[in-house]
């Protein structure tokens, strides 16, 4: 929920707080409220019931759908940044819902004692705008009950009163041990254990009470294993002297990097170059590639004209290369007789452009399924994959105006374009025409009240061929008279 | 009109339809013929020079790159896809004539492009001499051709190989619609050449069906009407016009 609030606000459209607010996965019968924010909670919005029934309870309720792959990613990408606090972090989803596991033995008193690291931890997730139930307890089990059933920030406390849901069952075996009247973890654990291991002999290890007891008493070991960190590509350059221009450390730095990714078999999508001053400052560029690379002498290039950028101060000692995007890329085969391999030549064109005259500027016309003329070619990021659509088979004219210019009709005629119309100052008669060719709005994207377009190729007395349309019709009841548009220019 | 009266089909016959490209195959040009050549549209004529470049485009795969500055952005449009087929489009837009002319080269070092094309509006000091000897050098040594559409430009000192002007005509008759445009016809000057001879014609470009398949162009004499997908037709400029005239005046009633 919150990280939906959160890219919403980056969007600009967060919704006021006082909104109720739900977020909905598909489920068996429609879908189902996955989160909601505080004020659905007060309206009566409970987790996991179906939409529509919320709906009735509390009609003002926007729902939006959950991205609940983003949300897992996030995770991941959280138990990483834990390592801050320990280096045993993993993501926690042996429950229900997921969360992070830290296994924090030996690196409490770093951070002056138990509930000092916890009140720690959870200012530092308030501050990145998530909030967070902490507990911390000598086994998982134990810790994942008390921060799900707990009290807030319980550090070792009693599990014996919490619910019996609190051991990480599934939803049918919570079901069935209340029914045979074990509500909390203490009654369950006042029976035998022979009875329990006889009752639960069938049960999956993760859905059997017993085990989970044990795990949770510590009876039965049940380590965190972290994940591994990604691998950080970074080459340094250490010198004894202040210097003030890296260009000849460049090549070097690019090909201890290229050896770093070719043995993790990756490509740098991303560069950083980092140079360290000697007065503390730190200043960096950046490149980026269209397609992973490791070639470094291609990778040197992408800095070479901009490393006059750099504010080098009174020079710096040290200059770090990283490539902090990587994309996997394995070892290629040139062909056979030795020639280059198709398409690297035009990637390496593509970077060398976008470095040079930033990102916006090079974009590749894909063709798009519209019949607008201005929403039928789309802008895309050079090498991008080109749709295969069918083109209009109308004819279409060589230049587009980015913005149709109106024209002032000097001669009209009832039907067909204007006899002669002013374009630019410039006066043109119209001397042969074709068309119409009548374009609707598309009404799932277009503002009600769009009207329609007659686009007519017009060519005047000197040669000249235009793609001329006229917006709307005299009795559409959508506006004052149509007006005139040029659009584009035929060869 | 400084062109034969007595060379009617100049072209077609020897060099199929890439016409006034004899002197591709000739002297420096680098391989393939690929060359720097300048086109100098008159006022009106910028789209003709776009739709004549691409005309003009060999049979080569591989996107264009086409790098236009703002002011030619904004006076005559972006390039569609339109008369690509189905060629990828690179589109660079850019500020300033300096940049263009560094795009250019930069783009001219990739082999794997089928053509550079630069729009530059008004006069600019970066577009000297030398630049354009740089751009020419490398041009016939990737193999790539370029070309540099010069609006609202004198045709000054040059190192370009081909320097043409264009300026619209009335098109040809449209063979179901009398009242509509038919075949875009442009006229067409070749003022100077390094390797062939400089001349004018009236260029009638035939443009089939979409996304050609299989011969782009076809082969085969300037009366010819075949079935090929797109024909760049060449008629010499007669030295008194009348063919000209002609053709002009046989349009224009058409339209009537």
């Amino acid at each position: 929920m919150e990280r939906w609030r959160k890219l919403q606000e980056r969007a600009g459209n967060a919704p006021p707080d006082e909104v109720p607010l739900a977020l909905a996965v598909e489920g068996t019968h429609g879908p189902i409220v996955h989160a909601a924010n505080r004020a659905a909670r007060l309206a009566g919005v409970t987790e996991g019931a179906r939409v529509v029934d919320m709906r009735a309870l509390c009609p003002a309720l926007k729902v939006d759908y959950a991205d609940t792959g983003g949300d897992r990613a996030a995770l991941q990408r959280l138990a990483m940044w834990a390592r801050r606090w320990c280096p045993w972090t993993a993501v926690d989803d042996s429950g229900g819902d997921p969360g992070l596991i830290l296994d924090t033995t030996g690196a409490d008193h770093l951070w002056g004692g138990e509930a000092a690291m916890l009140a720690e931890m959870e200012g530092r997730l308030a501050l990145s705008g998530f909030s967070a139930r902490l507990a911390l307890a000598p086994t998982w089990g134990a810790a994942w009950a008390l921060a799900r059933f707990g009290p807030v920030r319980a550090t070792c406390a009693d599990t014996a009163p919490l619910p019996a849901a609190a051991l990480r069952l599934g939803a049918d075996t919570v079901l069935l041990l209340n029914r045979l009247g074990l509500r909390t973890i203490g009654h369950l654990a006042d029976v035998p254990r022979l009875s329990l291991a006889r009752r639960f002999a069938r049960a999956a290890p993760a859905d059997n009470p017993l085990i989970r007891l044990d795990q949770l008493t510590g009876h039965l070991a049940e380590p965190v294993s972290p994940p591994d960190a990604p691998p950080v590509f970074r080459a340094d350059a250490r010198l004894a002297e202040p210097i003030f221009d890296p260009t000849h450390h460049l090549p070097d730095l690019c090909a201890a990097l290229c050896a770093q990714l070719a043995d993790a078999r990756q490509g740098a999508r991303r560069l950083m170059l980092t140079v360290y001053r000697t007065d503390g400052e730190v200043s960096r560029i950046e490149a980026a590639c269209a397609l992973p690379s490791r070639d470094a002498a291609h990778l040197a290039f992408l800095f070479r004209d901009r490393l006059e950028r750099i504010d080098s101060g009174f020079g710096f000692d040290l200059i770090s290369l990283e490539a902090p995007i990587t994309e996997s890329l394995g070892a290629r085969q040139v062909d056979l007789a030795g020639g280059t391999e198709a398409g690297l030549p035009l990637a390496h064109l593509t970077d060398r452009l976008a470095t040079r005259f930033g990102r916006g500027a090079l974009t590749q016309l894909q063709p798009a399924a519209s019949h607008i003329p201005e929403r039928a070619e789309t802008r895309a990021a050079p090498m991008a994959a080109v749709p295969a659509l069918t083109p209009v088979p109308a004819e279409r004219p060589e230049r587009l105006l980015d913005h149709p210019e109106e024209v002032r009709v000097l001669y009209a005629v009832p039907e067909g374009p204007p006899a002669q119309f002013q374009w630019r100052r410039r006066t043109h008669r119209v001397t042969r025409y074709q068309g119409p060719e009548r374009i609707a709005p598309e009404w799932w994207q277009d503002r009600p009240g769009t009207r329609l377009r007659d686009y007519f190729k017009v060519e005047d007395e000197a040669g000249r061929r235009f793609w001329l349309y006229r917006e709307g019709l005299h009795d559409d009841g959508r506006g004052a008279d149509p007006r005139w548009f040029l659009h584009g220019i035929f060869a | 009109m400084q062109g034969d009266s007595g060379v009617i089909p100049w072209v077609m016959a020897k060099t199929d339809a890439t016409a006034g490209a004899a002197t591709d195959t000739a002297g420096r040009a680098g391989p393939g013929g690929a060359t720097l050549s300048e086109v100098f549209p008159e006022p009106g004529a910028e789209a003709a020079a776009a739709g004549f470049v691409l005309a003009r485009l060999q049979d080569r795969a591989g996107p264009v790159l086409w790098v236009q500055d703002r002011m030619a952005r904004l006076e005559t449009g972006r390039p569609t896809l339109a008369g690509l087929d189905g060629r990828a489009l690179l589109h660079l837009c850019l500020s300033r004539a300096v940049d263009v002319m560094v795009a250019v080269e930069e783009g001219l070092r990739c082999p794997d492009l089928s053509a550079v094309i630069a729009e530059v509006r008004g006069e600019a000091s970066a577009i000297s001499f030398t630049a354009l000897k740089r751009i020419a050098l490398r041009s016939e040594a990737a193999g790539v051709p370029c070309w540099l559409i010069r609006q609202a430009a004198r045709a000054d000192l040059s190192a370009a190989r081909n320097r043409w002007r264009i300026a619209t005509l009335p098109s040809a008759p449209h063979p179901d619609d009398p009242r509509a445009p038919g075949d875009p016809r442009w006229r067409l000057d070749l003022f100077r050449a390094r390797d062939g001879r400089p001349g004018a014609w009236i260029a009638r470009h035939e443009r089939g069906a979409e996304a050609g398949m299989g011969p782009r162009r076809g082969a085969g004499g300037n009366g010819g009407t075949g079935g090929a997908a797109h024909r760049l037709d060449l008629v010499a400029a007669v030295s008194d016009g009348a063919l000209a005239e002609a053709a002009g005046t046989g349009g224009q009633r058409a339209a009537g």
